[in-house]
Parts: C-alpha cells; structure tokens; sequence
C-alpha cells in the first residue's frame, strides 16, 4: 500500500479492453458461478438480507425492552406456534430472539460481508490476480450458507425446549443446549453453524492460497494493501479457530443424541470444557470480525488524506500481534466459572496486551491524517467514526479485562455496550466505509453523496444513543439476556430504545441511497477518488471487466 | 421460656394473618411447590395442619425473626443510575475504587485524547488549510512512544489489577461458616451445612407481592439468603440443572453456579442491610426472573433466624442438640392438652428431626 506504484500508466497492460469477454447467462453466471467479483456480489446482498432480518429481530428485543414488564412476547410466541402461548413460552421466544440476533449478525452478516463479500471482490483485484486460486470452492464456500441459514432461520419454528426454537444464546453453552434444551431446534441451529464453519474453512483456504501463491510479479508479502494482509490474518484465524468450534458442538450433537457426556458431569464430563473450547474459536472469531474492518479503514484514510498510510510495517505486524495474542486470551469470558487465581491473573495480563498492537493501529491511522489534505467524503466519515467508536469500545475492553473489576461487569449490558461498540459502531462503521467506498467500484454508479452523510449523521447518533446508556445499565448491575428488569432500569432502556428508533431511520436513509444510487447514480469512472487511491483497483473500470488482469500487471 | 412461647404465639397468629399472599407467592412458581411436597410430611409430622405454607414459613413465625426492610437505594440499583452500586464489602470498595479513580481516568483521557486529535487533524489538514499533503510515513520515535507508553499505562493498571485478584481469592478462614447455594431452574436454594443443614428455598415474589412487601419488583424473594454481616463466610457455589450465576452488585460478588463443580468464593459483608442480586447466566425461559436477595444480620440475630429455621449454631451444635431434645423431652411431658403451645414444642423440638435437604 505504501510503496507499490499503481497508477494506470505503471501498469504494462490495461484490463479495460476486455469488455466484450464472454458473460455467462443469467443461471450459470449467478447460481454456478466461478467468478469472485459475482461470487462476492451474492455474498454482499446475501449480508444485507441477513443483516436486515438480524437488526429487525433487535428492533423486536428493544420494542420489548423499551419499558418494564412483558408487553409482546407472549403475542409474538402465540403468532409463531399458532395457538396461544404460556407465559413461559413467551420467555423463551426472548432465548430465542438473542440466540438468532447474535448468530446472524456474526456469521450471516458480518462474516460474509466482510470476508466473503469485500474480501473477494478485493483481495484478488488488489494482489494483481485473476480471480481466486479456487473458484470452484469459493461457490461452495457460498452456496453452504444458504442451508445454514435456512437451518438457523428454520430452527426458530420448530420444539426447542420450553417453546420453539433454540434459546441457548449464540455461545450455546452446555447443559443448557443438551439436557436444557429437548427438541430438534438446537440440533438444527449445531448443524447450520458447522455448514457456516465448513463454509468459512474453505474460505480461509481459499484466501490464503490465493494471497500466497497468486500475487502479481513485484508483489512481495511487505508489498501487500494493508486490506489484502488483515485478510490473510483473518484467513489464518478462521483455519485455526473454527476447527475447535466444529469440534466443540459436533459433542453437543452427541451428547444430545448419542448419549456421550462430554459436557455432562454426571458421566463424568464438564460444562466448563465447552466454554474453554466454545472461547477458543470465540475470541480470535472477534477478531475475524473486525481485522477485514482494520484493513478497509487503513485504505480509505490513506485515499482521503491523499496520503500513503503511515508505519505500514507497522500496521501490518500490529494485526499479525492481534491474531496471534488473540488465540491466548480466551478464558477472559469466562472469569466466573471459578478460574484458579493464577489463571485470571494470566488472562488478566495477556488480555490487556492487546490494547498496544492496537493503539499502534489507532495512533498511526491518525498519523497518516497528519499532515494530509483531508476530504470528508462518506466513507471517510465512516472512518473516522469507526475509529473514535472503536476507541471507545476498546477502552472498556480494557477495564473489562481485569479479572477483578470483570466480578461485577460480567454478564451486565457493560459487556453488552463493549462489545456493541466495537461490533456495531466497530466492524458495522468499517463495513459501511467500505460500502461506500467501493460501491461505485462494484456497480459503476456513484453513491449520493448527501443521503451517505445523511445515513452517516441519523446511524452514528441512533446507535450512541442506543449502546451508551448501556455502560451504566451494566454498571448498575442490569444482567444481559433478561426480557424483563426492574424499574429502576427503565430510564436507560427506554432511552436506548428511542436510540434503535432513529438508527433504523439511518438505515432507511442507507436504503434509499443504494435504491436512487443503483438506477439514477452518475456513471463512476476508474479512479473516482483521485490521487488518494493508489490500490489496483483503481487501475480498472468500473465496475471491473468480468475478467480482470489476463496479463498480470507488473508491481515495481 | 414460657413468656418467648408467648410471643411466637402471638407471632404465628399475626403471620398467619398476612401469610395468604406468601403462599400464593410460592405456588405460582411450580417448581417451588414440588420441593414445599417433599418436605410436607415432615412438617406435618412436625405441626400438623398448622402452617402449611412451607418450610420457611413456619420457623420464621416461630422464631423473632422479621424479614428486614430493604433501604431504599442501598444493595439495589437507583433509577437512572450512571455508577456502580454502593459497595458493602471490602473487595467491593477496593475494585469500586480502582475502577473509579485509576480506570474511569484513564480511559477518559484516553478517548478524549483520541477525539481531541481526530477532530484537530480534521480541522487543521482538511484540504482547504492543507492542500498539498506530507508524504511522511514513518517517524521512529513516535512509533516507539506510542508503543511504550501504553505499555506503561498497562503496567499502572495491572498492578492493582493482580493485587485485588489476589485479595479476591484470600480463602476464608478455616472454621469461617459455610453456605452453600444452588442454583436451579429457575429459583436458588441456600443450605447451610454448619447449622444443620436445612436448605432455604427462594422465589422471586410476584409484583404485587413485592410492592405490598414495599421491596423492588423483579428483585424481592419469598425466602432471603440470610448470612452473618461482618464475618468471612465461605460460599460454595454449584447449580443442579443447567448453568446459572449467582450475582450479588452491590458487594462485588459473582460466581457461577455449574452442574458437577463446587465454586469457592469469600463472602463478607460489612454491614446489616438487603442486598439484591440477579442471575447471570443465561439458564433458560425464566432466566430473568429468579433473583437473588442475601440479608446480612448482626451474628445473634443470625443465629436467631437459625433457630427460626430449625437449624443449630455453628460450633454448638451438639450442645444445641441436646438442647433442643431436652427442651422437647421436658415440654411433652410437661405438655398441657392446649393446642398451641403443643405445636410450639413441637416446632422446638424440630431441630433434632430437622429435614436435611
């Protein structure tokens, strides 16, 4: 990113004239298809419908939460089995709701918005590549997530315990996802969470071959975009953590149906067991989530300071130092389940570690604004949302990371708000930067540049208003995953409420945009953003030829 | 002794009066009644007819226990609050502090500082003041600074990090009181292995049950936890069912409570007062709705409300025992045909028969 010279004239050949190359029909193109900028257009549009189902089953938990008491969930319980529901079963819907808004958010929205999405679209056009080292695996890579999400969606209707559908929460922690939880519901939700890991794998595989063996000459690893490296990272992640929860959960299928007793004191088995390994694969996945986001931030602030990024190596490693400190913090989610003393001391310590490789990363993001010449586009203010939101997130992180001070956060909304912050304001802000950033690339319209501010203001007040009443909802002492609450926590939530109100019209606004962006959007050409943007991306039309580098360009 | 006998006869007639709501209490909670048959016949066996409410009901009228009134603001959380709760325990006040004057600070000024230089870049290199950019992209110095000294605000922070885990982890001393408390779907249960071994059993009250009580709804219990204020007490932790996290803010205090495992954790309170609490792990459909309320007693009144439950004290209680046989030896032979004053003795007598859940 820093150092590789990549406007058009540097490039020995243009793709640009392969616009006549053969597009396949309709069916074979989109559902057979081989082609990484499709395959990461299906995996976009796949995000945004998961994304719009998971944000609206939290407009459901906020409705519900938005005053003391239970005023629908029995309604809503009665409407989805069709007879009248019991009080309990009303309760369980609620299991229900936050088991299905935290597994879609993390595997069919952000996940493949991310990685799936931008990331195939990117990576190979970035490193100089045709296309993917296995194409052929990367639409099965997508097409597994459909059943999953079928599975997950469909588990939601039938037995799972008290009512329908798995209410396990997304860590699924046994014994209440075996002996707690009687039904197929949550054996359908085990069975879509390994085809989404299965999906994922192959990714992984798919990316970090691709980085390793497909970068065009001149391209050496120290020359890679900082987006290209936070996939690799995340690549390397994915093949080491999802592994752990394949294994995790294919013993809670078994100690479901086959009688074993992993998790099962009784036979000699222990519910902590799959916490430790549920939080192997739990905290690097955290990562998973927002390292992409990383990569994508470091682009658009270099674009839009017209600046390279500043201490790339720097940036680079920080992410390296992240993956690989985070494969040894995961216990820090489980502080209460009675850790031996040195052991919360470790997790203490090595959680707190973190914090460095990643003001590394904020501090020298500001630096590259430093002495630019800033322009406040979109994406831009995204960015730079993204980086004081994920500042703040982070911060908490650090006070949740000592054990001692975590006896009373944990299990409160503060953890909640955390992990909001740095997802929802975090990860969602670099998502929705690196919308706008390569929509025009991906469909060859600009974006409006009004509704993006517009989207930008409506979304990054709507959701502090939304999350930050949360810090003193948990310091307070409010549990999470509680339907109900005393009054004394009525104010926060219902504050927090009015928050989910106005971020939804921010995404109203989000909608429209792409809508008048899509059919009336001014034609984008190549390199929209001008000097800024210095990545391979910009050396091609927009949208790219179906087929891009026939002749891979050289990088000096 | 005849004028205490007089006293829980007055007691028994005036709970009773008001005992309806408590019952209703209990039986809208199915899993509460289940336990309540177990022990039936031994109550019964005990005071026949009499109290039949439950358990706790009857040993809280005979003995001079009187649940206590919560104080408003203390033990639970304020409307609107921002802050922690006020801290009754040691550990409590050592971590309210550090996260209040040595965390809250520094994670203040360090998002200030982060917002204070995005928005004085934005200002000052917004491409009207600066139109032609740096191409400065390293400067080793300031990478160094800015790698070393979050190093060393990790350092501020985890030294007293360390030494309130370690002062968290302090074990109890040896012939410090023992309580046990279970966690099941969806109540709590506490046993008190050194005074007998009885088990209490706790449901959250329904809202017009707490409101008439004048305790927080969604917070208020039928049957507190009651432990000695002031003394370390060893709190074993463990659950019966599924997961659940025994909770308590406003002394700092949480532990979950897991199926086959015996979690240890050092409870000490400072003072007397109603400490409520809540579950803390997700344990299925009524997760939200099986509060926790500990009360802390000076140590008489809690070996009072002991006795109340039919249990001994701690270190006397083979003395207690005897105690107990003898009393209910002399009183059946001297025992008069009046109904009340039989079922009073026999109540007393309890304690030799008591039901070890």
């Amino acid at each position: 990113m820093t150092t590789i010279a990549a406007n058009p004239g540097d490039m020995e050949t243009h793709a640009d004239e392969h616009h006549h190359d053969d597009v396949p029909p309709f069916f074979q193109r989109w559902f057979m298809s081989t082609n990484h900028k499709d395959i990461g257009t299906l995996y976009l549009i796949f995000a945004v419908v998961a994304g719009i189902i998971g944000g609206a089953i939290s407009g459901l938990m906020r409705m519900e939460l938005a005053e003391p008491g239970i005023q629908y969930l029995q309604g809503w319980a009665s409407m989805m089995q069709g007879s009248a529901a019991t009080e309990d079963q009303g309760l369980h819907l609620w299991n229900v709701l936050i088991t299905a808004h935290g597994l879609i958010m993390v595997f069919f929205m952000v996940m493949p918005a991310m990685i799936g999405g931008f990331g195939n679209w990117f990576v190979p056009i970035m490193i100089g590549a045709p296309d993917m080292a296995f194409p052929r695996m990367n639409n099965v890579s997508f097409w597994l997530l459909i059943p999953a999400f079928v599975l997950l969606l469909g588990s939601t209707f039938v037995p799972g315990g008290t009512g329908l559908g798995a209410g396990t929460g997304w860590t699924v922690y046994a014994p209440l996802s075996t002996s707690g939880s009687q039904g197929p519901a949550v054996d359908m939700a085990i069975l879509s969470l390994h085809l989404a890991g299965a999906s994922s794998i192959l990714g992984a595989i798919n990316f970090i071959t691709t980085i390793f063996n497909m970068r065009a000459p001149g391209m050496t690893i120290n020359k890679m975009p900082l987006f290209v490296w936070s996939v690799l990272v995340t690549a390397f992640l994915l093949l080491l953590a999802l592994p752990v929860l394949a294994a995790a959960i294919t013993m809670l299928l078994t100690d479901r149906n086959f009688q074993t007793a992993f998790f099962d004191a009784a036979g000699g088995g222990d519910p902590v067991l799959y916490q430790h390994l549920f939080w192997f694969f739990g905290h690097p996945e955290v990562y998973i989530m927002i390292l992409p986001g990383f990569g994508m931030v470091s682009h658009i602030i270099a674009t839009f300071s017209k600046k390279p990024v500043f201490g790339y190596l720097g940036m680079a490693y920080a992410m390296v130092a992240i993956g690989v400190v985070g494969f040894i913090v995961w216990a820090h989610h489980m502080f209460t389940v009675g850790l031996s003393v040195n052991l919360k001391m470790y997790f203490t310590a090595a959680t707190m570690v973190i914090a460095v490789p990643t003001g590394i990363k904020i501090f020298s993001w500001i630096a590259t604004m430093w002495g630019g010449s800033l322009s406040f586009k979109t994406p831009m203010m995204w960015a730079i949302g993204f980086i004081f939101m994920f500042t703040v997130g982070g911060v908490t992180g650090v006070v949740l990371a000592n054990g001692g001070i975590d006896d009373a956060m944990h299990d409160t909304y503060y953890v909640v708000a955390h992990f909001h912050y740095v997802l929802s304001l975090g990860a969602v802000f670099s998502m929705f930067a690196g919308f706008y950033y390569w929509f025009p690339k991906m469909c060859g319209r600009m974006y409006n540049e009004l509704l993006g501010h517009v989207h930008f203001w409506i979304f990054f007040i709507g959701v502090n208003v939304l999350f930050f009443p949360m810090h003193f909802l948990g310091v307070q002492g409010m549990p999470r995953r509680y339907a109900d609450y005393p009054d004394q926590f009525a104010y926060w939530n219902e504050i927090a409420s009015y928050g989910y109100a106005i971020m939804g019209i921010g995404m109203l606004v989000f909608f429209a945009n792409i809508g008048y962006s899509l059919f009336a959007g001014r034609r984008a050409e190549g390199n929209y953003w001008g000097e800024g943007a210095t990545t391979l991306e910009w050396t091609l039309s927009s949208p790219p030829p179906f087929h891009q580098f026939e002749t891979l360009p050289h990088i000096k | 002794m005849t004028f205490t006998k007089i006293v829980k006869t007055l007691s028994i007639a005036a709970l009773l009066a008001i005992t309806p709501q408590a019952a209703m209490a209990q039986e809208a909670v199915p899993a509460a009644v289940v336990e309540n048959e177990q022990l039936t016949p031994i109550e019964e066996a005990a005071a026949p007819g009499e109290v039949p409410a439950g358990e706790t009901e009857a040993p809280e009228a005979a003995g001079s226990y009187v649940p206590m009134k919560p104080t408003e603001g203390k033990g639970m959380p304020v409307d609107g609050g921002i802050d922690f709760q006020d801290q009754y325990s040691e550990v409590g006040q050592q971590a309210y502090g550090m996260h209040n004057y040595l965390l809250m600070p520094i994670i203040v000024v360090i998002s200030l500082f982060v917002l204070g230089l995005l928005l004085w870049v934005m200002f000052r290199y917004r491409a009207n003041a600066n139109p032609d950019p740096s191409k400065t992209t390293h400067n080793t110095l300031i990478e160094v600074i800015w790698t070393l000294v979050p190093v060393l605000i990790l350092i501020v922070i985890a030294v007293p990090s360390i030494s309130l885990l370690a002062k968290q982890y302090e074990p109890a001393p040896e012939d410090a009181l023992t309580i046990k408390i279970t966690g099941y779907q969806w109540y709590w249960g506490y046993t008190y292995p050194d005074n007998g071994g009885f088990e209490v059993i706790s449901n959250m009250l329904s809202e017009e049950d707490a409101r008439a009580a004048g305790e927080p709804p969604q917070l208020a219990v039928d049957n507190r936890m009651v432990v000695p204020a002031g003394v370390p007490i060893k709190v074993i932790v463990t659950a019966a069912d599924v997961i659940h996290s025994f909770a308590v803010p406003s002394i700092w205090f949480k532990m979950d409570a897991i199926p086959g495992r015996l979690n240890e954790k050092v409870m000490q309170i400072d003072e007397p007062g109603v400490y409520y609490g809540q579950c803390s792990e997700l344990c299925g459909a009524r997760h939200g709705f099986m509060p926790i309320a500990v009360e802390a007693l000076p140590m008489d009144e809690y070996n009072a409300w002991v006795q109340s439950q039919g249990g001994s004290i701690k270190g006397a209680e083979e003395a207690a025992a005897e105690t107990a046989a003898a009393d209910a030896a002399e009183e059946e032979a001297a025992a008069t045909p009046e109904t009340e004053t039989t079922e009073n003795a026999a109540a007393d007598a309890e304690p030799a028969a008591a039901p070890a859940n």
